[in-house]
Formats: C-alpha cells, structure tokens, sequence
C-alpha cells in the first residue's frame, strides 16, 4: 500500500492545482501522474510516485549529507564522500 | 540505488553490517514501523545477516492488517446494495472479515472494483452517474491525502454519487501505544520513510524526547535500510535519543506541506479502535463533518467501528506490536497460509506473517 517509485517528470500537462499532471520516465515505462499534491514540480525533477500520485521530489543534496555522516560514523577521520545519489525506493 | 564512495550496493551493504557489527557493546532490540520494510529487510536476505546483538522486532505499519474487522464487513454489505460500487486496492480484497472477505463477496455478485489510484473511483463515479461509487480508503498518512484530493475532485465536480469508506490511520499515535503497553521492549524505532515524505519529522521528536528512543527514518532499498540501522545502533551506543534521517533526499524536515494542508482541509483526528490493537488515541483519520456529503459513514448511516470480530483465533495484535514473531505464532503455517489467511497480516504485502511465508517458501524453494 505504501508502495512508491522513483521516477524523473519528462513533460508537465496542466496548470490547475488539482488537475495537473505529469509524464514521468520510471525507467521501464512512462506514466501520467497527478501533480495535486506537488504542484511546483518541473521538468528533470526526480520525484517518488505513491499511488499516482507525486509526493516527494529529491532533495540530492541532503540524500548525499546522510553519506557524508554514514562514513564519518565509521572513520571519524574520513573525508566528505562523493555520493551519487539517486535513491531508488520500493516496499 | 545509493552509491556511497564508489561501492556497488553489494559492497555498501557489506560495509554497513561490518561497521554495524563493529560498534556494538550490547543487544538493541529496534522496531521497523513499517510493514513494507520488514518485507524488504525479510525479502532480501538482510534479517540473517544482522549482528546477533540487533533484533528487529516488526511493527504495526501494515494499513490492510489494522483496518477494523467490522470496516471491511461494512464494506462487503455496501458492495451487496443494490446500485453501489465499492472501489479499492487490490490489498484489501482478500482481508477476512466476520464471515466472508471482498473476493467472495464479488465472486457471490457484489460490484466491487479494483483501483491503482483514488482518482479512478471519481472517474468512475463520473462515468456512472446512476450508481454511487464508494472509495474504501485505507493507508497511513502516505496514502491519505490521496483520498483528500479525491474528495475534492469529486466536490469540484459536484459528484453526489460518490462517496469514501475511510481507515486511514496515523503512526505517531501507533508508536505510543505500543511504547505504553507494559510488556514493550523497543530500545529505537526505524521511521517509515515514505509516511514522512508528507509528514516530515516533528511529530517525531516528542516521542524521541518524552520516551528516550531514538528515531531515525528510513528508506526501504537494502542500503537504506542498513544505513538507518546503523545510525540508529550509532545513537543506541552513545545513549542520544534524537529524531534524524538518513531517508533525508526524499523525506524532508517539513515534509509535504500541501499534502498536509489538503489533509487537514479534509479530515480530522479521532480515536478509533484498530485490528488487533484495539483504540488508538487519536490514530486515525475520519472526513471532517462539513464534508459528510463524501462520508459513506454519513450516506449510509454505518455504526462507529468497533474493536469485536476476530472470532478466529488469530493473534495478529501481538504480531503488530512486535511481541510475537510471525514463525512463532501456532497457526503459521498450519492454519493459515496466504491462501487461506486466518488473520490480515499473512494476506498483506505489507503483513510481517505474509513476509515470513513467502520467504520460508522461496527458500524451501531454491
């Protein structure tokens, strides 16, 4: 039920807050998705999709920060890491 | 994926459990909350390759197993009437009820329609204007303000033929209670990743503050999973007891604050009982009073839920509070498999007993 993918927004449709929608490139497949719930999405925007609907966009700098104090936890002398950083995502 | 310094997800995994295991002076017992992470920590392996000093203990994050009893029977009845539909997720159509699941009920002749997305049920609704449609919405506060934007569709098209069946329902109020209960055990949580993309992380802190757990939320790859693992032993091992992410790319501090907003717009708190867990206070999420024009418990003059049902002796309370292992219970595996499911969470694909089976199978299998 929690279930939500990944995906990058290729073409925005619409501009009504309730109505507007997304295609968006999931690697395998594209679909449309409503955008209700994340109306200032834009195009190349990664974005996780629940039940289709886009509810998240990825913040890449702060999913390279959790990295960053993962590697510090294990070697407190290490340097900032170099992360990329695309989280997929399922349950 | 996550790619930390150059490693493949086999090496970051490998380095997570190494410096995991590294760190520890003592046995932790942490609770993921949510259903869909046990089934990934179960489905990739991970819950054999822990320290033996971490014991996951699996939580109530499983929407379809806390769903009350008498929800789904109100559903079933709704979908027998005459000139209704019910819409829903697939999860919910074999979820037992008193006597009969929603599969048998449309097998039997009931119109009951599966859906990928709450907007399908206005369409639906639109498209028969003749029939009322009835959304049996379930989820936590991922899913809610999805149902919200369904209300307000179906008010902006000035739908009267469509209406919601809500069981939504909130975690914070969940961990509560299962830290209240005197038989509880959880030195720290894992925070479900996708509830906090729209909530965020302040509810959290309360808890983290008031009942000394640390929090951290987490994703549901197995290099999310891990990672949040080990920030959570992190901050067992110096005694701090504080919210943080490592799911933060996607979950952000204030979470969705539309989302939020359009859920409040929609729906208020109230104290309900939920499946095997009885009342929660204020765990779950009704239509406000204003909107009981979409409210099928308003159109159909349906009773409050109520905690009675499982006459069947499924324990599935214990299974969701993480007293119980799924492989522990007497009718796993016996009495009930996912085919003929003695309780929700072995029908769930968010259910921990359902993820125990499937897994037992695979390798029985391989």
């Amino acid at each position: 039920m929690c279930l939500a993918i990944p995906g990058r927004i290729i073409e925005i449709i619409g501009s009504d807050p309730l109505t507007s929608e997304a295609r968006v490139d999931f690697d395998e497949a594209t679909r449309i998705v409503s955008l209700a719930l994340l109306p200032d999405a834009r195009v190349g925007d990664h974005v996780l999709v629940h039940v289709g609907f886009a509810i998240s966009r990825l913040d890449e700098a702060a999913a390279e920060r959790v990295w960053a104090e993962l590697e510090r936890l294990s070697d407190p002398g290490a340097p900032a890491p170099h992360t990329s950083a695309r989280g997929a995502s399922e349950s | 994926m996550i790619a930390a310094h150059g490693r493949s997800e086999r090496e970051a995994v490998d380095w997570l459990l190494e410096s995991m295991a590294a760190s520890l002076t003592r046995r932790w017992a942490i609770m993921e909350v949510c259903g869909g992470q046990t089934h990934a920590f179960v489905r990739h392996g991970l819950l054999d390759r822990l320290p033996t000093c971490i014991e996951l203990l699996h939580g109530p994050g499983c929407p379809v197993c806390v769903t009350p009893i008498s929800r789904i029977d109100d559903a079933i009845r709704l979908a027998g009437l005459p000139n209704v539909i019910v819409a829903t997720f697939g999860d919910m159509l074999r979820v037992p009820g008193t006597q009969s699941d929603l599969q048998s009920a449309r097998a039997a002749g009931a119109d009951v329609r599966v859906v990928s997305t709450p907007s399908e049920a206005v369409d639906l609704a639109a498209r028969e204007p003749t029939r009322h449609v009835v959304f049996f919405a379930v989820g936590f506060e991922t899913t809610a303000p999805t149902t919200a934007i369904a209300v307000l569709m179906a008010r902006e098209k000035q739908l009267a033929n469509f209406s919601v069946l809500a069981s939504h329902v909130r975690v914070p109020p969940a961990m509560c209670a299962i830290l209240d209960a005197p038989d509880t055990r959880i030195d720290a949580f894992l925070a479900a990743g996708h509830v906090c993309t729209i909530m965020g992380t302040l509810e959290y802190e309360p808890i983290a503050r008031n009942y000394g757990v640390p929090i951290v939320v987490t994703g549901f790859e197995p290099v999310d999973l891990l990672a949040g693992l080990a920030r959570c032993v992190a901050m067992l091992e110096r005694g701090e007891s504080n919210v943080t992410s490592s799911y933060a790319g996607w979950a952000h501090a204030e979470g969705n604050p539309r989302a939020r907003s359009i859920m409040r717009e929609v729906f208020e708190t109230k104290t309900l009982p939920w499946r095997g867990l009885g009342a929660i206070e204020n765990g779950s999420l009704v239509l406000r009073r204003e909107l009981d024009a979409f409210s099928a418990d308003a159109r159909f003059g349906l009773s409050a839920p109520n905690v009675g049902g499982d006459a069947r002796a499924c324990p599935s309370g214990d299974v969701l509070r993480g007293v119980l292992k799924p492989a522990a219970c007497p009718h796993f595996g016996r009495d009930c498999t996912p085919e003929r499911p003695l309780g929700a969470p072995m029908v769930s694909s968010e259910g921990a007993c359902a993820a125990y089976f499937l897994n037992a199978e695979r390798r029985g299998a391989s």
